[in-house]
This record gives structure tokens, sequence and C-alpha cells, in this order.
């Protein structure tokens, strides 16, 4: 595996002898995209990234499935059945699947509707609140994936092999966690980089 | 030196009577804890401060402090099972740290980061625990109690008040306040109490200073908890409130 140095360094990153590259996969299921977007906060190093990893599945190439990868990158719970069926399909595909963010490691703000009843929740909002348009009904298209009971951290519905936690985690401790892990080590956040907030 | 124990094979002082835990405070050494505070009687209910003393699994804050005894405290397999008891405590209760006024200033947040909890690892609980927003001054936010007693200690020992109790057995374990109605206002509660400031997680927050310190500068965000220990715990968070209300007022 490559050396830190190189992935600091785009010159001495190509001239390397380039192994296969490693195939990522993103997805956000219950989450706001500020993980993805804190992801994009490592900037420019996404340069000397992009010469050890290609993206399969994710928001950045818009391909709607994911292939066999090495790594799959998970931001937010579960909350509906569609995120269930990503998320086994993630699971199915990636050697290694990692979940990022608060939302994806206990189930964040999504799930502080938790101790409430699901379908108080919608007559609430689409039947009896504040301000809806007259004849406001419960959504039911039948495209529309189901939502579920309680939203679940990822890990109650497939097995996790990292966990990187922060509302989002900064760029700088995605950076820090992936370099690690493609380096072949246990990634490891110290003082500073490991968030909860 | 006889009255000397060893700490991770340092020696530590301690005068007849302390405690393992007294004495490494003093020393200033780091051994994680969540119950214990300095200026109340030790719990022992946590057991974040469990410790080998002689091989044996021991809590520190209980075990007085003896010539020569050798205690490992931060060793990966005692470490270990802190993460595992942190989980627990992440699991049974609501702890949101991103939308959570002590983020930043948490014991439990902070405990957990020294300990590199990454995840709460177990199917959690997400129990329904309402606020009590009814005091002027001060919300109670059951969700993230840990049932340390410190606020029942500081509430019956110091104020006098008797304020809190913890009711319930096992997982139906709670804090509650003592008023007919259950209600935090209808006490005689103050802001001013001890009370109102030992918490070690974000359970009683005086209303209207949350952010007063904005989130990325507060205590462990700057020091991890084994660095900051227990210098804290008495005066800083008070002093940052204080000042803010002499501001506001």
């Amino acid at each position: 595996m490559m050396a830190q140095e190189n992935l600091n360094d785009t010159s001495s990153a190509s001239a390397a002898a380039t192994p296969r590259k490693l195939k990522v996969a993103t997805v956000s299921l219950a989450g706001c995209f500020g993980c993805h977007m804190s992801f994009l906060d490592i900037d420019e190093r996404i340069l000397p990234l992009l010469e050890l990893v290609e993206f399969d599945r994710s928001p950045i190439t818009d391909i709607k499935h994911c292939g066999p990868c090495d790594i799959g990158l998970i931001e937010g719970g579960v909350c509906n059945a569609e995120n269930v069926h990503v998320l086994r399909e993630f699971r199915a595909n990636c050697k290694v699947l990692i979940a990022l963010g608060a939302c994806a490691v206990n189930g964040g703000l999504p799930a502080q509707r938790n101790h409430l009843e699901l379908a108080d929740i919608l007559q609430m909002v689409y039947r009896t609140g504040h301000g809806l348009a007259v004849g406001s009904a419960i959504p039911n298209d039948p495209e529309l994936p189901l939502p579920l009971n309680q939203v679940h951290p990822v890990h109650e519905v497939v097995k996790i092999d990292y966990f990187l936690p922060g509302c989002p985690p900064s760029g700088d401790a995605i950076w820090a966690f992936l370099t690690q892990h493609i380096e072949g080590k246990d990634p490891a956040l110290g003082h500073g980089l490991l968030h909860y907030d | 030196m006889n009255d000397s124990f060893l700490l991770d094979g340092e020696e530590i002082p301690f005068t007849p009577g302390q405690t393992v835990m007294q004495a490494a405070a003093s020393a200033g050494k780091y051994i994680p804890h969540l119950c214990w505070h300095p200026d109340f009687a030790a719990h022992g209910s946590c057991k974040l401060c469990t410790v080998k003393i002689g091989g044996r699994f021991a809590t520190a804050c209980t075990v007085r402090a003896s010539a020569g005894q050798e205690v490992e405290n931060r060793t990966e397999e005692l470490d270990a099972k802190r993460r595992t008891l942190l989980q627990l405590l992440f699991v049974e209760g609501n702890h949101f740290c991103p939308s959570c006024e002590k983020s930043g200033d948490c014991a439990l947040q902070a405990t957990a980061y020294e300990m590199g909890m990454l995840t709460p690892h177990f199917d959690h609980f997400y129990p329904d625990r309402p606020v009590d927003a009814s005091h002027p001054d001060v919300l109670l936010e059951f969700n993230r109690c840990i049932m340390c007693e410190l606020c029942v200690r500081a509430s019956r020992e110091v104020d006098g008040k008797d304020v809190f109790a913890l009711a319930g057995r096992g997982t139906k374990s709670h804090l509650i306040v003592n008023s007919e109605t259950g209600r935090l206002a209808d006490t005689d509660f103050a802001s001013t109490d001890r009370a109102a400031e030992v918490c070690p997680v974000g359970v009683i927050l005086k209303k209207r200073v949350g952010f007063a310190v904005p989130i990325g500068a507060r205590t462990y965000d700057l020091n991890p908890i084994s660095a900051v220990g227990t210098k804290r715990e008495p005066q800083a968070a008070p002093l940052a409130n204080d000042a803010h209300e002499k501001e506001a007022g």
C-alpha cells in the first residue's frame, strides 16, 4: 500500500508503481449529505486520493447501483425500507463498510423521532399541524419508500467494520481515517479529530 | 517511602485515609471517572474508575490507598472495559451530541473520546424521557442522565434542599424531582445552587447561556479530559456562566 507521504504528494504518488485502484462507493441514507460535503472538505487532497481510489456508486458519480467495491462509506441512519435495501446492497458488495458520521453511528437527528409513534407524527405533519394546505393528506404514492417505525444506526441492520463519528466528521478526520485505512492500518483518531458533535 | 503506591509504575504519594482516586487526583494523575467528584463522598456506581490492584479489579474511588499497592490504570484491558461501560451508558439514554448544548463540556463525551469510543456498539434503547422546562432559569433534559447522583448529593449535602432523587430499579431507574407535581418549578431549586452546576452531562442546564462559548472552543475541545482532569469541575463552568449572566444582566 502507498505510504502517507505519497498521498500528500501528487507527483510521487503518480510516479510510484501503481497498484490497482481501490473502488469506493458512498451513499447518504437518512442523512443530510453534510458528511459528503465534509468529505469534499479534504479539498485538493482529493487529487492524490484519486490516484489511489476510483468511485463506484456515489452522489459524486451519480452511478445508481454499486458493483464489487473495496470500501463503502455510509452516511445517515436507516429510516425507511429503501435505506434497508441500499444498505444491504452495500454490505453485499463492499469488502469494508464504514459508518460515516453521527447519523450512521447512532441514528442522529432523525432518530430523535424514535420515542414518538410514527402514525402520530404523520398525522401531525400532514393532517393536523399548522399551516397546511386544504386537502393535505399523508403521502401514499407507491414509489415512496415506507418509513420504518424507528430510525436505526446502520450497525443495527448490517455488520459495520469501522465507525467515523462526527456531525459531520471534519474533512481532516475523514482524510486521516481513509489514508490510514488505505495504508492498511487500523484507523485511529486522536484528540481533536474524534468528535461526536 | 512508606506512604506511596505505584500507579501504572509511577510512584504516587498519599496521606492516610485517602482513596486511590483522591491520591491520584492530588498528584495530577487521571483515573477515568464519571460519578466521582473531589468535593463529594465516593459513590462507586459508574465503575469507570475500575483499576486493578494487585491483579484484582477495584473501584479507585472507594479503595483506600495503602503503601506498596501496585495499581494498573490505563491498560488496554481496563480501557476496553471502560469503553464498554460507556457504550452501555450511551445506548441507555438519548445522547445526541450534535444537538446538546453541553457538547464539548460533557464529561461523558470527553471520557468516551479519551477511551477512543467510535460507536455505541449495542442496540439503542431510545427511551422516552420528556424534558422539564418548567423552571424559569434551569432546564432538565432527562434524556442525557447517567444517574451519577451528583445533583442528588449536591442538593442534599450542600444546598440542603433535597431536590433530586433516583427512583425505579434496574433499567427503569431514573432521576426524579421531589415535588408533588414532579416539576422543578415547584421546588425551591435555584440556578445558584451547587446542584445546578455539578451535572457532568447535559441534564441540568442553565437557560440562556447554552452557547456563550461556541462549540469547538469548549473545555474538552481544547484539551482531552485526561489533561483537564478534575481541575475544571469545581470552577470553570460556573465562572463562565457568571460572567455571561453579568453581561446579560
